[in-house]
């Protein structure tokens, strides 16, 4: 497969990720539309470190490249285990203390 | 049409509508469960890019460990469709809006380079398998391997610290 329709699917699922933070109110759910987001670009990522594994092939059949990008999707895996763990914390807090995960309600920065 | 062209389009329309109905559910559990099946389809996606190594570490980490948790604090906030409130109508629209213009601008600014654009994605190769990835990760990225560490030390302090009852 070319890149461009990894490229173009990645495009697609980040946008659809930041119309959703824009559009819905709920803290619970813009918090998964910047999961999503991070999934775009680690499926990005992947394609291209893919892309860099086939023209090292091309010259050399027993080339192993492209290693660091994976590497760094796993990273990027960890760190957003800890901020889901941290950010849940913070909504379950909120609701406590205000009764909602709506937004709205948040914009004052103080209760 | 071969068959990992088939699979490349069921997993990629599979993708992008679970990320669709996502954001357009009503309740906070059904937007749980089709952003599973987005992890998925994604997952579906790394191994037919021969990355086993993402795929397994995205199913058990997204769906299996995060997901969990997004539903666990869902059901104890007890949501359900009438507790999001009505809001305005006009600003769901500038958010669809921006969101298209988004993917416009990303698309006409990548569809001009497009002799760079037809690089092919290799299908095969040892770069997405355990054993290639573990020697780098425990040799050249040892350090940071052993920092996450530390990172998910305090993130599980934070968030007992910030979750505890109390004041």
């Amino acid at each position: 497969m070319p890149i461009t329709y990894y490229i173009f699917l990645a495009v697609a699922l980040f946008s659809i990720g930041v119309a959703g933070v824009l559009t819905r109110r709920n803290a619970i759910i813009i918090f998964m539309c910047v999961e999503l987001m991070l999934n775009a670009v680690n499926l990005l990522l992947v394609a291209f470190s893919k892309m860099h594994a086939q023209n090292a092939i091309a010259i050399d059949p027993a080339a192993v490249a492209g290693v660091e990008a994976q590497l760094f999707v796993f990273f990027i895996m960890v760190v957003a285990a800890a901020e889901v763990s941290v950010g849940l914390a913070i909504i379950v807090m909120m609701y406590r203390n205000i009764h909602s995960v709506d937004v709205n309600f948040l914009n004052r920065l103080k209760h | 049409m071969e068959i990992t062209q088939i699979l490349f389009w069921f997993l990629s329309v599979l993708a992008v509508f679970g990320a669709l109905m996502m954001v357009t559910s009503k309740n906070p559990v059904y937007s749980v469960l089709w952003l599973i099946v987005v992890f998925f389809a994604i997952s579906g996606h790394y191994i037919l890019l021969n990355a086993q190594f993402l795929a397994i570490v995205n199913i058990i980490v997204y769906a299996g460990a995060i997901m969990v948790l997004f539903l666990f604090v869902i059901m104890l906030m007890n949501l359900n469709a009438e507790t999001e409130p009505q809001k305005n109508k006009w600003l769901k629209i500038a958010g669809v809006v921006a969101g298209c213009s988004l993917m416009l601008v990303f698309v006409a600014a990548l569809r001009q380079s497009d002799e760079l654009l037809k690089a092919p994605v290799s299908m095969g190769g040892e770069t997405g398998l355990i054993k290639t990835l573990g020697k780098t990760l425990f040799t050249d990225y040892v350090l940071p391997f052993e920092i996450s560490s530390v990172l998910f030390l305090s993130a599980m302090v934070g968030a007992v610290v910030i979750g505890k009852k109390g004041d």
